[in-house]
């Protein structure tokens, strides 16, 4: 049962890499036509891609998604408004460190900020500003789980919420070091893959149908896209008082 | 093999530090307020592990191979030799990277057809419709969507143009067509931005667009680099609340000319 499991997930980490390796080889072959240097460690590369992200998942799924899920309904169902935020804030920001696209851009962002001499050429200085980075998307996918459960409670309308991050990120754009932009728009995207989508729809549908008058369908979704806005912001303040 | 052992030993060292906060939120929360025991403690411990491991893993691949591919596909479709110019050519015209905006609008195309997630998304979506949404061409619509948006944002790289005209722009449109869509789909389309941006996807189209910012003569990947991610993000919302509107004017239309 659990290797039946393990293979099938094997397979789809397979599929999740294909699209990208076939247009890849594509182009190299009709487009291109030049040998691929260092195939070996490609190769091996692309292996490691696929088996960690099968071990991820199939982590994930035996561990943090049952658990993660069923607290979600349990504070949504009945738990006290206090623990409830408590726990909305702490899932995002929680997930978002653990995040490994995350993880892996925050470092890029770190090796070019050090190439073009925004921070210090050392591994320590890198280190700290990628960590500043995820940390403040941590913060941010908090701020906005924590929002977006006080919206689903309250029946507020998603685009209230959508327009008021769009004009913060407006408003806040002149002001932040235009090294930051870039990332900081980019961040919003990062942020919210595999870990952190799960769970946090489980959080918002489970919250829509616990409350009388919320359709989980209308109301359960947006929490991710406000979650993808608001990192926008929290990093171009980043940006600002560095 | 040693020297490679030991970066493992310290990769797997910091992913441990990396998942210790949700492992704590969530065994914390699990004891101290709903108090009741974890019901299979050994499986969670063991997933957890897999957890670890498996980021470790797939950190240590996309070094050794998503970066490499990203960088190595910019740096060959920008080479002079490839684009036919003089090399050390100062003023080459953004046309002359046609073979740039393909190779962006195909990685966009495919990944996002391909997205398992996305897949579960769209027959959420066709299931609340009632059938106006047809899945597929939902899928369809988000996957032309990240093309374009990737396709504009590697020409936006190429040119050098802000970032933000762009992003206030594209919202603009998404403000406007959340005004005139159904308002049971406009969370789904929302998130859908999210949702296309996948775990593989994300780092090898950072890498892209960082080695083409460094390979454009004129361009700084500090300022120019990024923004690939935040456009793959955008248009599929643009394309969803559209692709929505024509299913329903369609599905009005052939109501209407029934007799």
């Amino acid at each position: 049962m659990l290797k039946n499991r393990f293979i099938k997930q094997l397979f789809n980490s397979c599929l999740d890499l294909a699209p990208i390796l076939a247009v890849v080889l594509i182009f190299q072959i009709f487009i291109i036509r030049q040998p691929l240097p260092d195939v070996t460690s490609l190769v091996i590369g692309a292996l490691f891609v696929i088996l960690g992200l099968t071990l991820f998942i199939q982590g994930l799924e035996q561990s943090l998604f049952p658990l993660g899920e069923a607290m979600a309904y349990a504070f949504a169902r009945k738990g006290s408004l206090f623990w409830l935020l408590t726990f909305a804030f702490c899932l995002g920001f929680g997930t978002t460190v653990a995040e490994p696209a995350l993880i892996a851009v925050a470092e890029q962002a770190a090796n070019i900020a050090s190439k073009g001499g925004m921070i210090e050429q050392t591994n320590t200085a890198r280190d700290s500003y990628a960590l500043g980075l995820r940390i403040s998307v941590a913060l941010s996918v908090g701020f906005a789980i924590l929002i977006g459960v006080i919206r689903i409670i309250r029946g507020w309308p998603l685009y209230y919420l959508i327009i008021g991050g769009y004009c913060g990120v407006i408003i806040l754009t002149p002001f932040a070091p235009a090294e930051i932009i870039g990332i900081a728009y980019d961040s919003g995207g990062v942020t919210t893959s595999t870990i952190t989508v799960p769970l946090v729809t489980a959080l918002g549908v489970g919250l829509a149908t616990a409350i009388k008058g919320r359709n989980p369908m209308v109301d359960g979704f947006g929490l991710i896209a406000f979650a993808s806005l608001t990192p926008i912001i929290f990093v171009m303040a980043y940006g600002m008082i560095r | 093999m040693s020297y490679w052992l030991n970066q493992f030993a310290l990769v797997l060292l910091t992913t441990c530090r990396d998942i210790l906060p949700i492992a704590a939120i969530i065994i914390g929360f699990q004891l101290l307020i709903i108090r009741k025991p974890i019901a299979h403690p050994k499986k969670t411990l063991i997933g957890f592990l897999y957890v670890v491991l498996g980021i470790a893993f797939f950190l240590e691949g996309l070094e050794m191979a998503l970066f490499p591919l990203g960088k190595l596909m910019a740096t060959q479709l920008t080479t002079p030799e490839f684009l036919s110019v003089n090399s050390g050519e100062q003023n080459v015209g953004w046309q002359a990277y046609f073979w740039i905006y393909v190779f962006a609008a195909s990685i966009g195309f495919a990944t996002a057809l391909a997205e398992p997630s996305l897949l579960a998304v769209a027959l959420k979506a066709e299931q609340i419709s009632g059938g106006t949404i047809r899945a597929l061409g939902l899928r369809i619509a988000v996957a032309v969507g990240v093309a374009f948006g990737l396709t504009l944002g590697t020409f936006r790289i190429v040119t050098g143009i802000e970032l933000y005209y762009f992003i206030i722009a594209g919202y603009v449109v998404v403000l406007i067509e959340t005004l005139f869509s159904p308002k049971i789909i406009i969370g789904l389309a929302y998130d859908i931005g999210g949702v296309t941006t996948s775990t593989v996807t994300v780092p090898l189209v950072t890498a892209l667009g960082l080695q083409l910012a460094e390979a454009v003569p004129g361009r700084n990947p500090l300022l120019d680099g990024f923004g690939l991610v935040a456009f793959a993000c955008l248009f599929p919302i643009i394309a969803v609340l559209s692709y929505v509107q024509l299913a329903q004017w369609l599905g009005k239309r052939s109501i209407s000319s029934k007799p």
